[in-house]
């Protein structure tokens, strides 16, 4: 089970927050207050640095400047602290190609720590909510993109983090796999989201803010 | 945290799974030694070997087969998102190090078991050096392990690594082989084995292996950040 959280406040604080790759900016002074159990989308164009904001906050890349918070702990000096705690969805589903399914899961319920026959219950309960049960024993290089984006819907949730960051996590699925995957990955009472997409149809309506990033421009948060 | 112990067996096993399955590295390790033996029997024009000879065709072949597995140590983490799955895990990241450094480990074993048989049968008249050699193979296949590791998760994110690999990988490998190519030497003399300064090489071996298994050990966290 997660450990519980830090500090009460906010599930994400951003203050001024930069980051620049050389001396190229890919983020310019970013201010966002989000609550727990609300749901942030974030939109803007290819370039805006919407990955690149999304990797921050999962502590996969350190911030150039500006105060970021989440989960009560301070980035990057308390990165440590939260791992673990976050399901990241990105563009890579992060399985190993010649593993199967289940093999990739129980491998990431393993690292997270979670006992056998513990694990077992939830992967079967995950691949059966994404409709993946009959194909959990092929390898991953032989499934289609969308098998492999519902696989890495299930490796995401799988430790029941408090915070999801979700990259264009409707990418490659068919309406049935957007449909199953909103059980585990879409809105619901007190799960924190920050989603990152280039639809805002779908998502901005499920959003309780949105954070419009430019390319060159300053955030904006509605 | 996840303790330390699971995970290093969890990412262990899932290395050395993926390695049963698809046999990238050692049957190209293998085949690389082999074929190399062949060469130099056949390059010596002798059909036995002893002394400085046989120990430096044995090092020279296994520490150059062994860059082929370095290489693809890292590359399912670097192609398939696995250096980022990690980073999001509750685990302390050394223990990706241990775990890259056992499994190579278990490569260079593996490595060794078929092509030493084949390297005695193909220059060696007297195969009595080969239990205490079995020590030699031990040692430096730690220090190997723990270099190779090292430089290998350095290289892994460079368009350029199969070339930065041995070019950083083999200077670094000097002292390893001077010790292990002298502790070799006596073993493999011809009349049969001696153990002149044999714990003296040995004593080297083990310094070399303590020196990068540290320095890889306090340093990995910092090459797995961006």
């Amino acid at each position: 089970m997660p450990p519980a959280q830090e500090k009460a406040g906010p599930a994400i604080s951003l203050a001024g927050l930069r980051r620049d790759y050389g001396d190229r900016p890919a983020l310019e002074g970013v201010d966002l207050e989000l609550g727990v159990g609300t749901s942030l989308v974030v939109l803007g164009p290819n370039g805006a640095g919407k990955t690149t904001l999304l990797r921050i906050l999962a502590t996969l890349l350190r911030p150039s400047g500006g105060e970021v918070s989440v989960l009560g702990c301070s980035l990057p000096n308390e990165a440590w602290k939260l791992r673990g705690r976050i399901g990241y969805l990105g563009h890579e589903p992060l399985l190993y190609r010649d593993l199967s399914g289940r093999e990739n899961l129980r491998f990431q319920a393993r690292l997270y720590g979670a006992e056998r026959a513990e694990a077992e219950g939830r992967i079967e309960e995950l691949l059966g909510a994404v409709g993946m049960e009959r194909r959990a024993d092929e390898r991953v290089a032989e499934l289609s993109a969308g098998m492999r984006q519902r696989l890495s819907i299930c490796r995401c949730v799988l430790h029941e983090p408090e915070l999801l960051l979700l990259d264009e996590p409707d990418s490659n699925l068919d309406a049935e796999g957007r449909e199953l995957a909103r059980e585990l990955i879409g809105p619901a009472p007190g799960r924190t989201r920050v989603v990152v997409t280039h639809d805002p149809d779908r998502h901005v309506p499920e959003a309780d803010k949105v954070l419009r990033l430019g390319i060159g421009e300053r955030a904006v948060v509605s | 945290m996840t303790p330390s112990r699971t995970a290093f067996a969890a990412i262990l096993a899932k290395d050395l799974r993926s390695e049963l399955r698809t046999l990238q590295s050692l049957p190209a390790m293998a085949l690389f030694a082999v074929t190399t033996f062949v060469i130099f029997r056949f390059g010596l024009d002798r059909t036995s070997l002893s002394g400085s000879l046989a120990s430096g065709v044995l090092w020279a072949t296994l520490l150059f087969a062994a860059v082929l597995g370095i290489n693809r140590l890292f590359v399912s983490e670097r192609e398939e998102g696995g250096f980022d799955a990690i980073r999001l895990a509750p685990i302390d990241r050394s223990v990706l190090f241990a775990a890259k450094v056992a499994a190579l480990l278990v490569y260079l074993g593996a490595l060794q078991l078929v092509t030493v048989p084949i390297f005695a049968i193909f220059f060696l008249d007297d195969a009595a050096g080969l239990g205490p050699l079995v020590v030699v193979l031990l040692l430096t296949d730690l220090g190997l392990a723990a270099t190779g590791t090292l430089i290998s998760s350095m290289a892994v994110n460079s368009r350029a690594r199969d070339l930065l690999v041995p070019l950083v990988l083999l200077p670094l490998s000097v002292p390893l082989m001077i010790a292990a190519t002298g502790a070799t030497e006596p073993l493999l003399a011809l009349g049969g084995p001696s153990y002149h300064r044999f714990g003296t090489w040995l004593m080297v071996l083990g310094l070399y292996d303590l020196i990068f298994g540290l320095v890889g050990y306090a340093v990995f966290d910092f090459l797995l950040e961006d």
